[in-house]
């Protein structure tokens, strides 16, 4: 204790801590990603699998082979739901952009109000304001179909892009569409050099996380798409009573594009992109 | 080369407040440095903006070579504004923030590099090219700013405040490219800065605004001499003002009469001003009066006393040497010479640097 430590040569403790930090990072994620989707894959390739036996007692690929078969029709659900999400995230991106920018650059009467209308969907369960929507989609032909369908999932996503793209425009200086305007930019050439180089970052994790939401809706896709569409989540709910190793084997189809978007926003996200660290540090 | 006049040009952004720019008519002279000279948030911006065409002015005109270019596109009005925060455009190298305006002009690759690289050396940055934004100091930073708007050769240069960032030594040297530039291109600039003695240094003539209102428009020497008002002489640094009553070139006091030749008003009631510069102590005549040194101050390129006369306290500035000549408590003739006074407008009750007793 009294003696002081000894000179270590060649011993940096700070970044062997800060590569230590590394690795149990990509650990835990790793651990956080791959986990849960264990115990799904041991179920979409067990064929008995009883309590208390830690791994399944017969194996068999009949849930795989259930998945790819035209009878479930997995392949065209699973094409729905991407079209579905694609078409949500389009939509969202297209309003809740122009959205977003308003609500954070300008300060305008009223603003508090249309602040709190577009958390409204967000605070209200999406049910009640969806049970209240069915009848209207009924009367216009929007039930039961991916039109309908993607519409109502802009209730839960355009408040949540609105909401990000604010975040980023509060952070954004107009100052530096001033500048290029000045230097002699034209409009277009102002926003394509210097307004979306800055908020691209925003957009792209805005629209992949809109995505997500869009592509694991349950309860709004089965309210509007009256049993006619059948997206992947409900798909699933169908054979999860029944078939839980089918049900497995849907949930790892189910995860993938969760964990795709983690991996993309985070590269978005990180200090790799050229893109983030640009105005207003989004 | 282009004349810029700003007519009746106002700007209220929120009709609570009163207007950040009001009424303001400046007839600014083409291939000239004028200073647009003003306390903090007197609207210094906010005219810049007007001018560059990045804020819509709520009445008023502005013309350019006589003609109105309220209807005219900000980046079609050859006029470029370098912003108070320089405002580099960060995920572009320095290269592409000083190409910009090339670029949008459409100008080759191979041009811009080259005149990127004469405008790098140009503001004592060579080398600079590839780096980010965020690896410059604030001052280089500004430096930059200011090369991306001379590349494109505007027509009329507007800065806001462009040396604020920089250290004495570079400032200095920059006030001198900037003056230099400015008169090899004969670009019409006008230059925003709350620093009286840059706008002195600086500019052909000098703009200074309190509160959204011009209050004098004349070359720098006439701020220093003859003042419009007492709060334009008390910007401009310290002044001693008395009190009195003004009558046939003549300013009674309570602690004499003055001759003083120059006035900005006319008989009655006034207030005289002298500069703490142009005050005699030990100088007889029929201007002087008997004053008693309170103390003094040994600055090394000047002395600074402060003297009593009568019920008033006086600041007087003399050369270093006359601390040998004087001790405090001594009483002197203090002479006030008529050429250096200035008589002013009575109302205004401004703060005298020279500790006003009487009043
Ligand atoms: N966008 C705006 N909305 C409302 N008020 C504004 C706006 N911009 C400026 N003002 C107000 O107008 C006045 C003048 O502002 P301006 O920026 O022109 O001042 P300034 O002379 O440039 O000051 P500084 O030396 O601090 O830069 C200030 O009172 C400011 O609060
Ligand atoms: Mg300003």
């Amino acid at each position: 204790m009294t003696t002081a430590p000894a000179p270590m040569p060649h011993f940096n403790p700070r970044s062997v801590g800060r590569v230590t930090l590394r690795w149990v990072g990509i650990a835990g994620l790793l651990a956080f990603l791959v986990a849960p989707m264990v115990p799904l894959f041991i179920w979409s390739i067990s064929f008995r699998w009883f309590y208390p036996d830690i791994l399944p007692s017969e194996y068999s690929s009949r849930a795989w082979e259930q998945v790819i078969s035209p009878t479930n029709n997995v392949l065209g659900s699973t094409w729905q739901t991407t079209l579905i999400a694609l078409l949500v995230t389009v939509l969202s991106v297209l309003f809740g952009v122009p959205a977003g920018r308003a609500l954070g650059l300008h300060n305008f009467r009223g603003k508090r109000i249309v602040e709190i209308m577009i958390l409204a969907p967000i605070i209200v369960p999406g049910l009640a304001v969806v049970l209240g929507i069915d009848t209207m989609f009924i009367r216009y032909g929007l039930s039961g179909n991916i039109i309908g369908v993607s519409l109502v999932h802009l209730v839960p996503t355009l408040p949540y892009m609105t909401l990000v793209m604010s975040g980023v425009y509060a952070n954004y200086d107009v100052d530096y569409e001033l500048q290029a305007r000045s230097l002699g930019a034209g409009r277009w050439a102002t926003q394509r050099y210097v307004t979306l180089p800055a908020v691209f970052p925003g957009v792209v994790v805005g629209a992949l996380f809109t995505f997500l939401i869009s592509w694991s809706q349950y309860v709004l896709t089965l309210l509007i798409g009256d049993g006619q569409v059948q997206t992947l989540p409900i798909l699933l709910f169908n054979f999860a009573r029944s078939e839980p190793a089918i049900a497995g084997a849907l949930s790892v189809v189910f995860i993938l594009p969760g964990i795709l978007v983690l991996l993309l926003s985070s590269k978005y996200l990180s200090g790799d992109s050229a893109a983030v660290g640009g105005i207003g540090n989004i | 080369m282009t004349q810029v006049k700003l007519s009746g040009l106002t700007k209220i952004f929120d009709a609570k407040n009163p207007p950040a720019v009001d009424q303001l008519d400046l007839d600014i002279d083409s291939g000239k440095l004028t200073a647009l000279l003003g306390p903090s948030g007197c609207g210094k911006t906010t005219t810049m903006k007007m001018i560059a065409g990045l804020l819509r002015p709520t009445s008023g005109d502005i013309l350019f070579d006589g003609n109105s270019i309220l209807s005219i596109k900000p980046e079609e009005r050859g006029a470029v504004m370098v912003f108070q925060n320089y405002l580099l455009f960060p995920y572009m190298s320095i290269a592409d923030n000083i190409g910009f305006g090339l670029k949008m002009r459409k100008v080759s690759k191979k041009e811009i590099r080259s005149r990127v690289t004469d405008m790098l050396d140009l503001v004592q940055l060579p080398g600079f090219e590839d780096r980010k934004p965020n690896q410059l100091s604030g001052g280089q930073q500004q430096r930059i700013a200011l090369a991306r708007a001379l590349i494109v050769e505007p027509n009329v240069l507007l800065l806001d405040e462009p040396l604020s960032n920089l250290d004495a030594h570079l400032r200095d040297e920059m006030r001198v490219l900037i003056r230099r530039i400015q008169t090899e291109m004969g670009i019409t600039t006008v230059f925003v800065t709350h620093d009286q003695e840059e706008a002195v240094v600086l500019a052909d003539k000098v703009a200074l605004l309190f509160d959204g209102r011009l209050q004098q428009f004349d070359s720098p020497d006439a701020f220093y001499d003859t003042p419009r008002s007492a709060e334009i002489a008390t910007f401009f640094g310290g002044t001693n003002f008395i009190p009195g009553h003004y009558q046939d070139g003549v300013m009674k006091t309570d602690i004499g009469n003055f001759k003083a030749p120059h006035s900005a008003v006319g008989d009655g009631a006034a207030m005289l001003s002298i500069r703490p510069e142009a005050i005699e102590l030990g100088v007889g005549g029929d201007n002087s009066v008997a004053g008693t040194i309170l103390s003094h101050v040994y600055a090394g390129r000047y002395a600074r006393f402060q003297v009593k006369i009568g019920d008033l306290e006086i600041e007087a500035i003399t050369e270093p040497g006359q601390v040998k000549l004087f001790g405090d408590g001594d009483t002197v003739p203090v002479n006030f010479a008529p050429d250096k006074i200035w008589i002013l407008e009575a109302n205004s009750t401004p703060q005298p640097v020279g500790a006003d007793s009487a009043g």
